[in-house]
Parts: C-alpha cells; sequence; structure tokens
C-alpha cells in the first residue's frame, strides 16, 4: 500500500486536525504528522468525500495550516512485539523510552486487539493467592478475571496493588506484570517501578508510562497498548500475565475531552454516551483462551472522583469487571491497611474457584457468614452512635467486638506480610467466636465443629 | 450505478446512488462485505448503520444490496446453538476465525449438513393455510414444527418422497409453485402475527421463592429487573433460564461480559432440567453480542432473540427471553442516534426510546397460534441504571410497559442478601390474574397466606425505622415479635443461594409449605405473648435456627412435616408451662 501524503491542513481544533482533498485513506487509519521536523502519530476518525478528520495523539500544539505535512500509512495503528519487551520500559505507545534503543519486532499487531469470541474462552476458575486476607478471604482473585481497585486521591492503591503483585502466587507457569501508567504522577510511576526493581522483580515486567505531563490523547493509547502485550505474552509465549493499569480516571478524563472537540452530545457529566463500549474494549480483554496456555488477568486502579461510586467512571467500570475492590477514606484514616470496604467489594467469580478443591471446603460459608455478620456491625455501630453503647443487647455487644476484631485483626495486615488461604480462614473463624453461636447461621454444624471448635 | 460510501462516521456510513436500496434493506460494505442494515434514505443517499467494526473502510467503496430486510433464518438447528446478535453462529466464526472475532464473514445460522428425519403430515392435494403445520422434525428437546410461512396458502402439488432432510430441501411444492422446506425467514423488526392474544393465567414456575410465592410472572409476562452493578440481574435471569418452567429458553446477552456467556455454555449442558430430566442446553437458545462486540449488532440483538422467541411460540410452546442487559441496547440506540445527529431528549437518548421499549415489550404475550394452539413468550428485561439511579430514561420508561418489577436493591446486596429484590419497591401485577391457579393448584389458601407475610414484612418496615433510632429493646413484645417473624422470612424465605445445591430450585409445594410453617408459627406465637409468655422462650433459639435453616435442612414439602412435627412439641411445652 502506498503512502499518500499531503501537505497543509484546513483545520486545527484541540487533538484534531482536517485535512482535504484526502484520496483513498481509509476509517481509523495510521497517520504520521509532519512540521518542524518532529513526526507525531494520529488516527483518521472520520472520512468523507476528500476530507478527512485526524485524532494527533500527542497534540496539535505548535502545528500550522499550511506547513503541516500528513501522511496516510494504509495500516491501523499498530505496536511491535518481542520476548526482548521484558523489562524494558515503553511511553504510551509503545515506544521505548529507557534510553535502551529499539527493539528489533517479531510481530506487529493492531493495538485495538479483536473481541474474544465467547466459545472460545475458558471460564476463569482458578484461585490467586495475594496473601492478603480480605481479599483471599472474602473477594478472592480468580485467574483470567479483571478486578478493579476503586480507590480515592491520597488512598494508599499502588502500594495494594505492588503488594498484590508481589504476593501473587500461581500454581505453575511462567509469571509476568504488565504496567501501564496512565496520566500518573511521575512520583507515583516510580515509587512502582522502584518496588519491583527492590524486590528484583523488574526483569519480569512490561512498562507502558503515560505521565501526567505527556500527551493527554496518548492516554487512550496507552491501555491498549499495555494490553496488546500482555495478549501477546499470555497467548503466544503462554505466560499468566498481571496487567496493573493506573489511573483509569485519566483515560476517561482524555475520552471526555476528545469527544468534547468532536462536538459529540454528552451523556452524564460530559462523558461521552458511548463510554460503557469504549471501556469494555479494554476491560473485556481480560481471560484465558481455550488451548493457549497463558491468561491475561487485569487490576485497573481508578480513582473515584469525590469518593462518588456512582460517578460515572466506577459506575460504567463497575457494570463490566468482574467485581471491585473499594478502598474506604474512613477505613484509612483510622490507620487500618489495607483499607479495603469489604461491603461494598465484591469478586464475581470468587464462586467457582473457591471451596473443595480449590481453597478450602469451609470457605464459601465462612465469607458468607463475615459478610453477614460484618454488615450487621454497620447497623449496630448506627445504633450505638444514637443510644449509646451502654445501652445496647449483648447480642448487639458482641457484634461490636466482633466488628472490631474483624478490622484490626482480619483485615489489617502488613505491607510485608503474606498470609496463606489457611492462615486466613483460620484467622477467620477465630474471629467469629466473638459471637453467639446462634447468630452463626451461614455454616453448617459440621463446620462449625471441624473448624471453630477444634482448638 | 451501484451505491457507493461517502462519509464514514464509526459504524454509520452513508452512501450515495443508493436509490435502488429499501428502507431497512440488509446490505453488504465495502470490499469486506461488512454487514449492514440501511435506517435512512434521503434523495439518493442511504445512511447505513454496519454491524460489524468499520475500521479499514475506505471512500467509494460498494455498498450492495440484498434485496431482503435484515432477517433471521428460523429452522431445525437453532436450539443448543450461540449467535451473535445478527444470528452468525459463533463456532461457526471460531471455525473461520479462531479465538478473535473475525470481520465480513458469511454464515449460515443453520446447519448445512446435518440430516433431519422429517416427518411429514400432509398429502398431496391438501390445502394448507399460513401458521399450518406441515411437518415435524426431532430436536434435540423438542419437537421442531414446520410452519407454513406469513402469506403462503394453497394445495399441495408435490411431496418429497425422502425421510431424511438437510436444511436446503424440498419437502413439498404447492400449486402455484411455492416451495415448502426446511426453514422461514421472517424480518426481525415486525412482529410475527398470531390469532388472538390470551389473558395471563398460568404463572411461570422458576422455583425462585421470592419470585413464585412473592412477585409471580405469568406466562406470556412481562417483568424488568433493575439494579445497579453486582446486585444480582444476571444471576437471576440464569436462575431463571435454567429453572424456569418454559419449553424453550431465549438467552440475550446484550452487550454484557463475554465470560457470563461461556459460564453458561460451561454450565447448562450439565444440568437438567427439572421438569424434563433433559439437559438444559436442549431446550436453549443464546445470543451473545457482548460489551465489546459491534454495537450496532448489539441493538439488533434484541429483535433477533425476540423474533426466534416468537417462531417457537408459534409453534404451541411456552418460550421465555431473558435480555440482559436492556439498558445496553437503549445505550446502542443513543450511540447511533449521536452519529446519525438526530436531536436527543432525556440523557442524550433519542425521543423515540419509549416507543422502542414498548414496542420490544409489547411482542410478549400468551396467544392462540394461527395454527389454533397455545403459545407464550415471557419477556424478562435486566435493567443497569446508571449510578443505580431508577429516576433515569431506560428504568422509567420500562417501568410503564412491563408488569413486574423486580428491584435489586444495593443495601441488600451489600449485605450477602440474596436474591436482592427489595420486597418493598418490588410489585408484580398478576398476583389477582394467577389467583385461581395457585389456589386450585398449589393451596386454597395461598393467596391468604401470602398476604399474611407481605403484611408481616410491611409491619416490620414501619417498626425497622423505630428501631434504627431506639434500639429493639423499647418495642413492647408483640412488636418484637412481629420483628422476629419478619427476620424469619427474610433469612428463611427471601434469601436463596443460587449456589445452594439443594436450595437453588425450590419447588412450589415446598415454598408453600415454608410459607405456611411461618405465618402458622406466628398465628401460634402470638397467643403465648398474649399470655406474656417470656419472648425468648416463644422464639427459643434453637427452633428459630431450623426455621431458617429449613430450605436447606428439608428437601421437600414432605420433609418439611418433620418441623411441623417439632414446632408441634415445641409449643405443646410452652402450653405446659404456661397453662400452669
Ligand atoms: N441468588 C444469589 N445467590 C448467591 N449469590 C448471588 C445471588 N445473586 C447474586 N449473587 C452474588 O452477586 C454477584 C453479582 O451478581 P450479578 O453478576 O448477577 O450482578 P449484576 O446485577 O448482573 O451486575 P452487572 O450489572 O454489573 O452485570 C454474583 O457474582 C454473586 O456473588
Ligand atoms: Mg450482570
Amino acid at each position: 500500500m502506498a503512502v499518500v501524503e499531503y501537505t497543509g491542513v484546513s483545520s486545527l481544533r484541540g487533538p484534531l486536525l482536517v485535512v482535504e482533498g484526502v484520496k483513498g485513506a481509509s476509517y481509523d487509519e495510521l497517520v504520521e504528522i509532519e512540521s518542524s521536523g518532529k513526526t507525531r502519530v494520529g488516527k483518521v476518525i472520520m472520512l468523507e468525500e476528500g476530507r478527512a478528520v485526524v485524532q494527533v495523539f500527542e497534540g496539535t500544539a505548535d502545528l500550522d495550516l499550511p506547513g503541516t505535512k500528513v501522511r496516510f500509512l494504509g495500516k491501523p495503528l499498530e505496536m511491535g512485539l518481542s520476548p526482548d519487551m521484558l523489562g524494558r520500559v515503553f511511553d504510551g505507545l509503545g515506544r521505548p523510552r529507557d534510553g535502551l534503543g529499539d527493539m528489533i519486532a517479531k510481530e506487529k499487531r493492531d493495538i485495538n486487539g479483536s473481541p474474544i469470541n465467547p466459545v472460545s474462552r475458558v471460564y476463569p476458575r482458578n484461585f490467586i493467592q495475594t496473601g492478603i486476607s480480605a481479599i483471599d478471604g472474602m473477594m478472592t482473585l480468580i485467574r483470567g478475571q479483571k478486578l478493579p481497585i476503586f480507590s480515592g486521591d491520597g488512598l494508599p492503591h499502588n502500594e495494594l496493588a505492588v503488594q498484590i503483585s508481589r504476593q501473587a502466587t500461581i500454581k505453575e507457569g511462567e509469571f509476568l506484570v504488565v504496567f501501564a501508567a496512565i496520566g500518573l504522577r511521575n512520583t507515583d510511576a516510580e515509587y512502582i517501578l522502584n518496588s519491583f526493581e527492590e524486590t528484583g522483580a523488574m526483569k519480569n515486567i512490561v512498562a507502558f508510562l503515560n505521565l501526567a505531563s505527556d500527551p493527554v490523547v496518548e492516554r487512550i493509547a496507552t491501555p491498549r497498548a499495555a494490553l496488546t502485550t500482555a495478549e501477546y505474552f499470555a497467548f503466544d509465549l503462554g505466560y499468566h500475565v498481571l496487567v496493573i493499569m493506573s489511573d483509569m480516571t485519566n483515560y476517561c478524563e482524555a475520552l471526555r475531552e476528545i469527544s468534547n472537540y468532536r462536538g459529540e452530545i454528552p451523556s452524564r457529566k460530559g462523558y461521552p454516551g458511548y463510554m460503557y463500549s469504549d471501556l469494555a474494549t479494554i476491560y473485556e480483554r481480560a481471560g484465558i483462551i481455550k488451548g493457549r496456555e497463558g491468561s491475561v488477568t487485569q487490576l485497573p486502579i481508578l480513582t473515584m472522583p469525590n469518593n462518588d461510586i456512582t460517578h460515572p467512571i466506577p459506575d460504567l467500570t463497575g457494570y463490566i469487571t468482574e467485581g471491585q475492590i473499594v478502598l474506604s477514606r474512613d477505613l484509612h484514616m483510622r490507620g487500618i491497611y489495607p483499607p479495603i470496604n469489604v461491603l461494598s467489594s465484591l469478586s464475581r467469580l470468587m464462586k467457582d474457584g473457591i471451596g473443595k478443591g480449590y481453597t478450602r471446603e469451609d470457605h464459601p460459608h465462612l465469607s458468607g457468614q463475615l459478610f453477614a455478620s460484618y454488615s450487621r456491625v454497620q447497623d449496630v455501630r448506627a445504633l450505638a452512635s444514637i443510644i449509646g453503647e451502654e445501652e445496647l443487647t449483648d447480642i448487639d455487644k458482641a457484634y461490636l467486638k466482633f466488628g472490631e476484631d474483624f478490622e484490626r485483626r482480619f483485615l489489617s495486615q502488613g505491607r510485608d506480610e503474606n498470609r496463606n488461604i489457611e492462615e486466613t480462614l483460620d484467622l477467620a473463624w477465630d474471629i467469629l467466636r466473638d459471637l453467639p453461636e446462634e447468630e452463626i447461621t451461614r455454616v453448617s454444624k459440621e463446620e462449625i465443629e471441624k473448624y471453630m471448635k477444634k482448638r | 450505478m451501484s451505491a457507493k460510501i461517502i462519509k464514514i462516521n464509526g459504524p454509520v456510513v452513508i452512501a450515495d446512488n443508493a436509490e435502488n436500496l429499501k428502507m431497512n434493506e440488509m446490505v453488504k460494505v465495502g470490499k469486506n462485505k461488512l454487514v449492514g442494515e440501511v435506517i435512512g434514505l434521503d434523495r439518493g443517499k442511504a445512511t447505513i448503520q454496519v454491524y460489524e467494526e468499520t475500521s479499514g473502510l475506505k471512500i467509494y467503496e460498494e455498498v450492495e444490496g440484498t434485496g431482503r430486510l435484515l432477517s433471521v433464518i428460523l429452522g431445525p438447528g437453532m436450539i443448543g446453538n450461540i449467535y451473535d446478535g445478527i444470528q452468525r453462529p459463533l463456532s461457526e466464526l471460531e471455525r473461520v476465525g479462531g479465538a478473535f472475532i473475525p470481520r465480513g464473514v458469511e454464515a449460515s445460522p443453520l446447519p448445512k449438513d446435518t440430516k433431519w428425519k422429517v416427518k411429514l403430515l400432509k398429502e398431496i392435494g391438501d390445502e394448507v393455510r399460513e401458521g399450518e403445520v406441515y411437518a415435524e422434525v426431532q430436536e434435540r428437546g423438542i419437537v421442531h414444527k414446520l410452519m407454513v410461512p406469513i402469506g403462503v396458502s394453497g394445495k399441495i402439488a408435490k411431496k418429497s418422497d425422502k425421510e431424511e432432510f438437510t436444511i436446503d430441501d424440498v419437502l413439498y411444492v404447492l400449486e402455484d409453485g411455492t416451495k415448502l422446506g426446511m426453514y422461514q425467514i421472517w424480518p426481525v423488526r415486525i412482529p410475527r402475527p398470531s390469532k388472538k392474544k390470551l389473558p395471563p393465567k398460568i404463572p411461570l414456575i422458576t422455583g425462585q421463592r421470592v419470585l413464585d410465592t412473592f412477585f409471580p410472572i405469568s406466562k406470556g409476562g412481562t417483568a424488568a429487573i433493575p439494579g445497579g452493578f453486582g446486585t444480582g440481574k444476571t444471576i437471576l435471569q440464569h436462575q431463571l433460564a435454567k429453572w424456569a418452567d418454559a419449553d424453550i429458553i431465549v438467552y440475550i446477552g446484550c452487550g454484557e461480559r463475554g465470560n457470563e456467556m461461556t459460564e453458561v455454555l460451561t454450565e447448562f449442558p450439565d444440568l437438567m432440567d427439572p421438569k424434563t430430566g433433559k439437559p438444559l442446553m436442549d431446550r436453549t437458545i443464546l445470543i451473545a453480542n457482548t460489551s465489546n462486540m459491534p454495537v450496532s449488532a448489539r441493538e439488533a440483538s434484541i429483535y433477533t432473540g425476540i423474533t426466534i422467541a416468537e417462531y417457537f411460540r408459534d409453534m404451541g410452546y411456552s418460550v421465555a427471553i431473558m435480555a440482559d442487559s436492556t439498558s445496553r441496547w437503549a445505550e446502542a440506540l443513543r450511540e447511533l442516534s449521536g452519529r446519525l445527529e438526530e436531536i436527543p431528549a432525556e440523557e442524550g437518548y433519542p425521543a423515540y426510546l419509549s416507543s422502542r421499549i414498548a414496542a420490544f415489550y409489547e411482542r410478549a404475550g400468551r396467544v392462540q397460534t394461527l395454527s389454533g394452539e397455545e403459545g407464550s413468550v415471557t419477556v424478562i428485561g435486566a435493567v443497569s441504571p446508571p449510578g443505580g439511579d431508577f429516576s433515569e430514561p431506560v428504568t422509567t420508561h420500562t417501568k410503564r410497559y412491563v408488569k413486574c418489577f423486580w428491584a435489586l436493591d444495593k443495601s441488600l446486596a451489600y449485605a450477602r442478601h440474596y436474591p436482592a429484590i427489595n420486597w418493598n419497591t418490588s410489585y408484580s401485577g398478576y398476583v389477582e390474574d394467577l389467583k385461581i391457579w395457585y389456589s386450585e393448584t398449589v393451596d386454597k389458601n395461598w393467596y391468604e397466606y401470602r398476604r399474611r407475610a407481605m403484611e408481616l414484612l410491611a409491619e416490620d418496615g414501619k417498626l425497622q425505622e423505630i428501631i434504627k433510632i431506639m434500639g429493639e429493646d423499647v418495642l413492647p413484645d408483640m412488636q418484637k415479635l412481629v420483628v422476629g417473624i419478619a427476620r424469619i422470612i427474610k433469612v428463611g424465605l427471601l434469601q436463596q443461594n443460587a449456589y445452594s445445591e439443594v436450595d437453588s430450585f425450590c419447588p412450589l409445594d415446598k415454598q408453600f409449605k415454608m410459607l405456611k410453617i411461618v405465618v402458622d408459627f406466628y398465628d401460634r406465637a402470638r397467643k403465648f405473648v398474649e399470655m406474656n409468655a417470656a419472648l425468648s422462650e416463644v422464639l427459643k433459639g434453637s427452633v428459630v435456627s431450623k426455621l431458617m435453616r429449613m430450605k436447606e435442612d428439608y428437601k421437600t414439602a414432605k420433609d418439611l412435616e418433620e418441623l411441623e412435627k417439632e414446632i408441634e412439641k415445641h409449643f405443646e411445652e410452652l402450653e405446659k408451662v404456661y397453662k400452669e
């Protein structure tokens, strides 16, 4: 396919430019924009007779109308892939950024990927032990799952993500972390990369960095470049890949900005109506495929604007992902780490990945019991704050004690503390002793005998 | 001259020279022959909605008409199959394109080389009319009836003498030359006709207590399941697909997760239909247009699904269709409307949102078919309101057109009370219609017991307001009793774990027995509380926990008689103490 070049553009607006007199361009095609010796990349987002609208990933600052050259490359936005990517750092578009020179691509792929055929998927069932009691016990992570962390500014989501990826153990196969920084502050990105370096895990990580100071439009491509890489390592090379994407809120902001420039009719809070579908093309790239060895597990991180879980970003994410881990400012202020609000958290895939043959037979009922009892604690606390603790019934007082133990002993753990599933479940039984036996209705008599009374 | 593309904007394409295209005609777009549909015609220009990813498409590529409206092909081979939104079998797409969905693939919805054993019912010289059954095929769990297409009638002139047929074979030829084969074609956006609508009189039994006992739906009825993310819409829809006593299930994954469809595909073949004992897959048709698949095919998937459902209804079957989620379909409408630069009404949705929702639910119903049999289509749609706020357009418009509203509640889901159906805000408009059926089939007092239980829940609702501020201790014993019994109803009856081996499906007689046990218990307990018996004695811990666990501990209604005896003993003992 011949490359066609045009000199001069007819309009520049935000990240968009319009070229006239275009012949033979195709929708979604990759474009190179050249001006004063600098090359940028873009893609065709609308085509009409003789006219193309191009979205420029690096933004249009500094471009002029007559001097800008536009080349249509006759292919979609692709990135080069190779096993040599291990340990390397790339920019948000997948170009090396660590000064270690170019990488020879073994394979080139469209960063948009294609939807996985539901018929070709394998239903995920294998438990990943993160060593974190709240997660392993109550919102178990499953290989091939997409489980986001809903956080807020100033909460320790990056620490938690690092701890998870450091402690996540899988029984067999090779493990790899793909890290996508999307509009992240430099200090945060560095914290994450350094943590990996310290543990010597850097050779098992591929990083894509679009920092806060980098072009906004590039953020649209960053998670896609990361996932294209993850799919390559998982489905071509057989790795079990954990993809950490932080911060998806910045991604959505970029999407809104572009939509706005395109003059589209917004839906809630100015975000485009297609944000659900757009996010789905990212999150649905997690999974396991029949006949291939590896897997893609996603741990996206997003900060909820104003801590509001009903804000369109967490809301639409929750509608697509297979659960969520919600961090609570209140627990954080009380010095509890990890500050996971278990009641609003959920892992939808856990039901098929826990219990006999997976974790331990008592796990399903036990986690149900913890949820039910801890949710009762909230009611009792609300009541206690009105009528005073002394006025509570004995049962309610027992719940208060349970709540305290749950948060201080079960939920809380050190940043390097790695508890195995047995320890987590035994601990859970231990704190349930705070409650009278009639209150423990979700587990069977036999389980009580076997696990609660054994010691 | 053929039509040529002059504009491409995502899934919306405009073609010039389109004089020969018809409104809603199916077209092939560009050199990859992507599937599309004409959705607007204006002075020689056609607006086309493309059902596949348009990247790589070029200006001046051709648009080819197919001469027919966006349609489905109806015949043997659909059951147990999984299709995308425009009825392409996903296994066929996998064969051609591997694990990732390819574009521009033409795939026959019905298997081409399967040989079907067909029972021919008509003879040469017989008159046949539209909708009449002329042949039968045993297809997995059911008898697939071949019906004379709408608009066709006449005298049979030729009859094939074969017994086995493939999908393209001809069975009969009419005198005017019309051929009757193994399949028919129907445009998805047009409802299939029936003779007349019948009133809702028979419930769709789901095995879910909160539905069958508290908010029942009739065969041919409509229901919406609204709820924020993670509140249990999909699990409930899966439960219905598994256990509802329909002959055919059409399950549409409309803009939802890929893994959820995979789950159905892996789980259903191993599960047995409690009514027939056959694998569930033998009565199930899946349509999967997941969230990451093209958005315009998502719009079409709802129509593909309901048309297939109507086709089986016309054979005299009861069909239940689940759409998860109708909100994603509405969003597809919104997205396409935006690309068409239409003026939006509320929250960016087009003004025709309401009428489209109405038209969809109106295709539900219990009917007399053209061949005089009775069939039904029950429609159950999930709704995913942004932020879980039910005042948004899709929920409010849906509410106007459905008769059952099964409202899922975030706080119940957070407390792991499943199904998280809120008993205060949910309703069923069919209770009165179904009263006779329940009293004849289940128990003549069913209606009264149900009413009593609802009343207890309502009273408890009021008491909970007081408890929140002052604690339970301030209540008089009689009210504490109500709170205690309501708790048994909530935990013991309303909660039902979908993953429980025993309780995932609860037969109707067991449901009634449980209801009766609790309400009778209340009535007897009242007497003792009136006599100033200690509440802790009346609501003895060991008895209460038996009531809470009865769903798991007693398998059948018969087994529950044991529990009744124990309760009897409990009250006899009380009697002894308080007589003195
Ligand atoms: N009847 C039930 N029994 C046990 N668990 C349930 C039940 N209903 C829901 N759940 C739990 O709730 C979780 C979420 O349910 P589900 O996936 O159906 O939510 P949803 O409303 O469809 O959410 P979304 O809108 O995001 O698709 C399930 O993974 C399961 O853990
Ligand atoms: Mg769902």
